[in-house]
C-alpha cells in the first residue's frame, strides 16, 4: 500500500475526480470511501466535506458510514498498518503469544500508531486464511503461520 | 483461440499466495521460455488445491491430473524438463499424495458429494471457456428457451433446496414471492459476505468458479423477474472480488448477461459491491443498507425483502453456495437433487473444519451425515490423540454440543433442536483442554464487538453477558451468575433485532446446558478443571523431577523463577505472570499447572 501525501486542494481534487468517475448516487458513497482511505490512508475531515458538497450527502452522514465499518479509518495512520486477525482459528493456533509479541516490540498497543508515525496496530476480522494462522498482514503483505521468534524478522522488513 | 497441449493449473488462494504462488508462476513462466516450451504449455491460476499446512505450492497438470505438490521455486526447472521436455511424471514431487489417496483420502471421497465444488480446483476461473466445456451455462439455455419462469420456480421448489446461509427457508418459495410482488423494480442480490471465523466455503466457490455462482443469479432472475443483481463480498476477500468483476465482464462479452440474453429478450446485468468490514453486513437487512451507501445496520422485518428490500422494491438475497446449486438442479433434475440428503433437508452442505481435528478443511457432503462421521471419518480424529469435548456447528452465533450429540445426523431441523444452527456450515472441534466458559466467553467477546448497537438487548445485553464470563474465568464468579446468565440469554435471543442478536447467546446458553459442571467449578471451587484460565490456575515445579538446569529461570519474562543450578527451582506466585514459557520450555517436563 502507497499512501500519497496529499494537502488542502490535493484532496479536494482527488475526491471531485472520483465523485466525476463513480457519480454522485449514494450507493457511490462507500465504493467512494474505499478509495480515499487507500490513497490517503485514512478519511480525513477536508475529504468528508468535499464528497458532503459534492455528492449532496450530509457530512454527519459520511462521517457515520465511515466510523461504521472496521476498514475505514478516520484517523491518519503510520506509514505502515499491521492487521492482525482476532479470530478463533488463529486464536487457537498461538495467536494470542504472536499479538503480545507484536504490542511488546511495538510498544503500542491496538489501535495506536507508533510516536515515530512508522507503525499502526490493528486487529482484522476473519480473513479465511483459517489454514496458516495465525495470520497477519503488513500493508497488503500478508504472513501465515506466524511465530513470537518470527515477528522481529518480518518488522525488520520494512523502513 | 490458441491450442496448448498441457495446462499447469496454480494454486493461487491467498494461503499459497502468501507462500509464493505468483513467484512460481513468474519461474515456471521463465523456465518454460528458456526450454522452448511457451507455446505448448498453459499456465493457469486456480483456487486451492492441495494441503494448506504444507510449505510449499501444489499445482495440477492437464491433460494428464497429475497433482505435485509441495513445490519450491528451486523445483520448477527440473519439474519442468521432466514433465513437459521429456514427458515423464516427476516422481518425486506426487510422492505424498499417493500416499494420501491410498490411506487417508480414501474414506472421505467415499463420503463426498460434490455439487457446489465441482469445479473447484478443476477448471481455470478466469477463463469463462473452461467453465462452459463443464455444461457451463448449459441451465440457463435450457430455462431461457424450454421453460417459463414459473416452471423454473417449481423444478427448484421442487428440488427441495434450502438456504445454504443458514436460515434454510425454500429457495423457489423466495423466489416466487418475488415473482408475485409489485415493484417498479426487483432486486437479485448474492450474500457473499462470509463474516463467520473459520469458514470459507463461499471464498473458495467465488475464487474457484465464479461463473456457477453468475448463472445461479441469472436463472433466479429469469425465474423472479429481476433485471438486475449486486453480488455483496466482503472486502477481507480482495481475489474472490476481483474473480467476480473478471468473470462477470466475460460473461457481458459472452452476451449471458446484459440486453437479450442468448436471443431470449430477457435481460440482466450484475454488479459488484464491496462491503467495508463489518460482520453484521451478512445479515440480510444490514447488507441492502450497506449497498444503498449506509451504515450497515438491520431493520426490523417484516417488511421483508421481498416486499421493500434494496431501495425499497422487492429483493431476493440468496447465498453463494444456495446460487451454486442452481445450475446442477436444472441439468440434472429436481428428482436426482431431492434423492440427496435427508428428510426435508435435501442435497448437499460444504463444511468447513477447523480446531482440535487432524484434518481442516473444506468438504461438501450430503445431508444426514453424522457429526462422528465428519469428525472422524472424514476429519480423521481428534489431534494428539486426545479426548473430543465438544463442537461447535454454524460459527459465532451457533452452540457448543458434546459427545452425546455426535451421532446427529446434520440437518437444518436436527441442529436447531439440539440448540445450535447449521448456519454458514462452520465447524470448531475442540478436544479436552478447551474450557467451556473460556470459550463462551471468546465468542462472547466477538458478538459483543460486532453488535451494530442499533437495539438495546444485543448492544447493553452481549456486554453484560461478556462482564460476568469475564469475572467468571478470573474466578470472582457468583453463584447468582448462572441465573442471571439464563435470563440474560433468553432476553437478547427473543428481543433481539436480527439474527446476530437472536444467535449471540447460543454459546452461552449451550454450555451452560452441556457443561454445566464446568461454570460450577469455575464459581464455587475457583478452578478451572481443563486449566485454561489463568487467574484459577498456578505453576509449580515438581520437585525431583527438576534438574536445575536454570533455563526457565533464564527465561521467565518477570524474574519469578529463583534457584541455584543442579538444585530444585521455585517459582514465587506472587510475580508469576502465569504466561506459560517455563512450560514450554522446560526439557524435563518438570513444571506443572495446578
Amino acid at each position: 500500500m502507497s499512501i500519497e501525501v496529499k494537502e488542502g486542494r490535493d484532496i479536494r481534487k482527488f475526491v471531485r475526480d472520483l465523485v466525476r468517475e463513480h457519480g454522485d448516487e449514494k450507493a457511490e458513497l462507500i465504493p467512494i470511501l474505499h478509495e480515499v482511505n487507500r490513497a490517503l490512508g485514512y478519511i480525513s475531515d477536508e475529504a468528508i466535506i468535499e464528497l458532503s458538497e459534492r455528492m449532496h450527502i450530509p457530512s454527519s452522514h459520511i462521517y457515520s458510514v465511515a466510523t461504521f465499518y472496521r476498514m475505514l479509518s478516520t484517523e491518519a495512520h503510520g506509514r505502515h498498518v499491521i492487521q492482525f486477525c482476532e479470530s478463533a482459528p488463529c486464536h487457537v493456533a498461538g495467536g494470542r503469544q504472536v499479538w503480545q509479541k507484536l504490542q511488546n516490540e511495538l510498544g503500542i498497543k491496538k489501535g495506536e500508531t507508533s510516536d515515530d508515525d512508522k507503525w499502526t496496530l490493528l486487529t482484522t476480522s476473519c480473513l479465511g486464511l483459517c489454514g496458516v494462522g495465525p495470520v497477519m498482514v503488513i500493508d497488503s503483505d500478508i504472513y501465515g503461520n506466524v511465530t513470537p521468534d518470527q515477528v522481529p524478522g518480518i518488522l525488520a522488513n520494512y523502513e | 483461440m490458441a491450442y496448448f497441449r498441457s495446462h499447469v493449473l496454480v494454486s493461487v488462494d491467498p494461503v499459497c499466495v502468501e507462500k509464493g504462488a505468483y513467484k512460481l508462476i513468474d519461474a515456471l513462466q521463465d523456465e518454460l521460455v528458456k526450454q522452448g516450451l511457451v507455446d505448448e504449455v498453459q499456465v493457469l491460476e486456480t483456487s486451492r488445491i492441495g494441503d494448506p499446512e504444507t510449505q510449499g505450492i501444489d499445482l495440477m497438470v492437464y491433460p494428464e491430473a497429475v497433482h505435485y505438490t509441495n513445490l519450491s521455486l528451486d523445483d520448477v526447472p527440473f519439474l519442468v524438463e521432466e514433465h513437459f521436455l521429456k514427458g515423464r511424471v516427476a516422481e518425486r514431487y506426487i510422492r505424498e499424495v499417493e500416499k494420501f489417496a491410498d490411506e487417508e483420502l480414501s474414506a472421505p471421497q467415499a463420503k463426498e458429494v460434490r455439487i457446489v465444488l465441482k469445479n473447484i480446483g478443476e477448471i481455470d476461473p478466469l477463463n469463462i471457456e473452461e467453465y462452459i466445456a463443464r455444461d457451463g451455462y448449459l441451465a440457463l439455455g435450457k430455462v431461457l428457451t424450454e421453460m417459463s419462469p414459473e416452471e423454473t420456480i417449481k423444478e427448484v421448489l421442487d428440488s427441495g433446496l434450502r438456504g445454504r446461509g443458514g436460515a434454510g427457508f425454500p429457495t423457489g418459495l423466495k423466489w416466487r414471492f418475488i415473482r408475485n410482488a409489485e415493484g417498479d423494480e426487483k432486486f437479485m442480490i448474492c450474500n457473499a459476505d462470509e463474516g463467520d471465523p473459520g469458514a470459507f466455503a463461499n471464498r473458495r466457490v467465488l475464487e474457484g468458479d465464479p461463473h456457477s455462482v453468475i448463472e445461479g443469479m441469472i436463472i433466479g432472475a429469469y425465474a423472479a423477474g429481476s433485471n438486475k443483481g449486486y453480488i455483496y463480498c466482503r472486502a477481507e476477500y480482495p481475489i474472490a472480488v476481483r474473480t467476480m468483476k473478471t468473470a462477470i465482464e466475460q460473461a457481458r462479452n459472452f452476451g449471458l448477461l446484459g440486453d437479450d440474453i442468448l436471443g431470449s429478450g430477457f435481460s440482466f446485468d450484475l454488479e459488484v459491491r464491496m462491503g467495508a468490514g463489518a460482520f453484521v453486513c451478512g445479515e440480510e437487512t444490514a447488507l441492502m443498507a450497506s449497498i444503498e451507501g449506509q451504515r450497515g445496520e438491520p431493520r426490523p422485518r417484516p417488511p421483508f425483502p421481498a416486499q421493500k428490500g434494496l431501495w425499497e422494491e422487492p429483493s431476493n438475497i440468496n447465498n453463494v453456495e444456495t446460487y451454486a446449486n442452481i445450475p446442477q438442479i436444472i441439468l440434472k433434475g429436481a428428482e436426482w437433487f431431492a434423492g440427496l440428503g435427508y428428510k426435508k433437508s435435501t442435497g448437499t452442505k460444504t463444511f468447513s473444519m477447523a480446531g482440535d481435528v487432524i484434518n481442516t478443511g473444506l468438504i461438501e457432503v450430503p445431508f444426514g451425515i453424522t457429526l462422528r462421521e465428519i469428525i472422524y471419518d472424514v476429519g480423521g480424529g481428534i489431534k494428539e490423540g486426545k479426548k473430543f469435548k465438544a463442537v461447535q456447528t454454524g460459527g459465532p452465533m451457533g452452540g457448543c454440543l458434546p459427545e452425546a450429540y455426535l451421532d446427529l445426523p446434520m440437518d437444518y431441523e436436527a441442529l436447531a433442536e439440539s440448540g445450535s444452527i447449521l448456519g454458514s456450515g462452520g465447524l470448531v472441534v475442540m478436544d479436552e483442554d478447551t474450557c467451556m466458559v473460556d470459550i463462551a466467553r471468546f465468542f462472547m467477546e466477538f458478538t459483543q464487538d460486532e453488535s451494530c448497537g442499533k437495539c438495546t438487548p444485543c448492544r447493553v445485553g452481549t456486554r453484560r453477558i461478556l462482564e460476568i464470563l469475564t469475572s467468571i474465568c478470573e474466578g470472582k464468579g457468583k453463584p447468582e451468575d448462572i441465573d442471571i446468565l439464563r435470563n440474560l440469554c433468553d432476553q437478547i435471543n427473543e428481543n433481539s433485532l436480527c439474527g446476530l442478536g437472536k444467535g449471540a447467546p447460543n454459546p452461552v446458553k449451550s454450555t451452560l446446558e452441556h457443561f454445566l459442571d464446568e461454570y460450577e467449578a469455575h464459581i464455587y471451587e475457583k478452578r478451572c478443571p481443563s486449566k485454561v484460565c489463568k487467574s484459577l490456575i498456578r505453576f509449580e515445579i515438581i520437585d525431583g523431577v527438576c534438574t536445575g538446569c536454570t533455563l526457565c529461570a533464564r527465561n521467565c519474562p518477570v524474574d519469578a523463577i529463583t534457584g541455584e543450578r543442579r538444585q530444585t527451582h521455585v517459582i514465587d506466585p506472587d510475580i508469576c505472570i502465569k504466561c506459560g514459557i517455563c512450560e514450554q520450555i522446560c526439557p524435563y517436563d518438570a513444571i506443572e499447572i495446578k
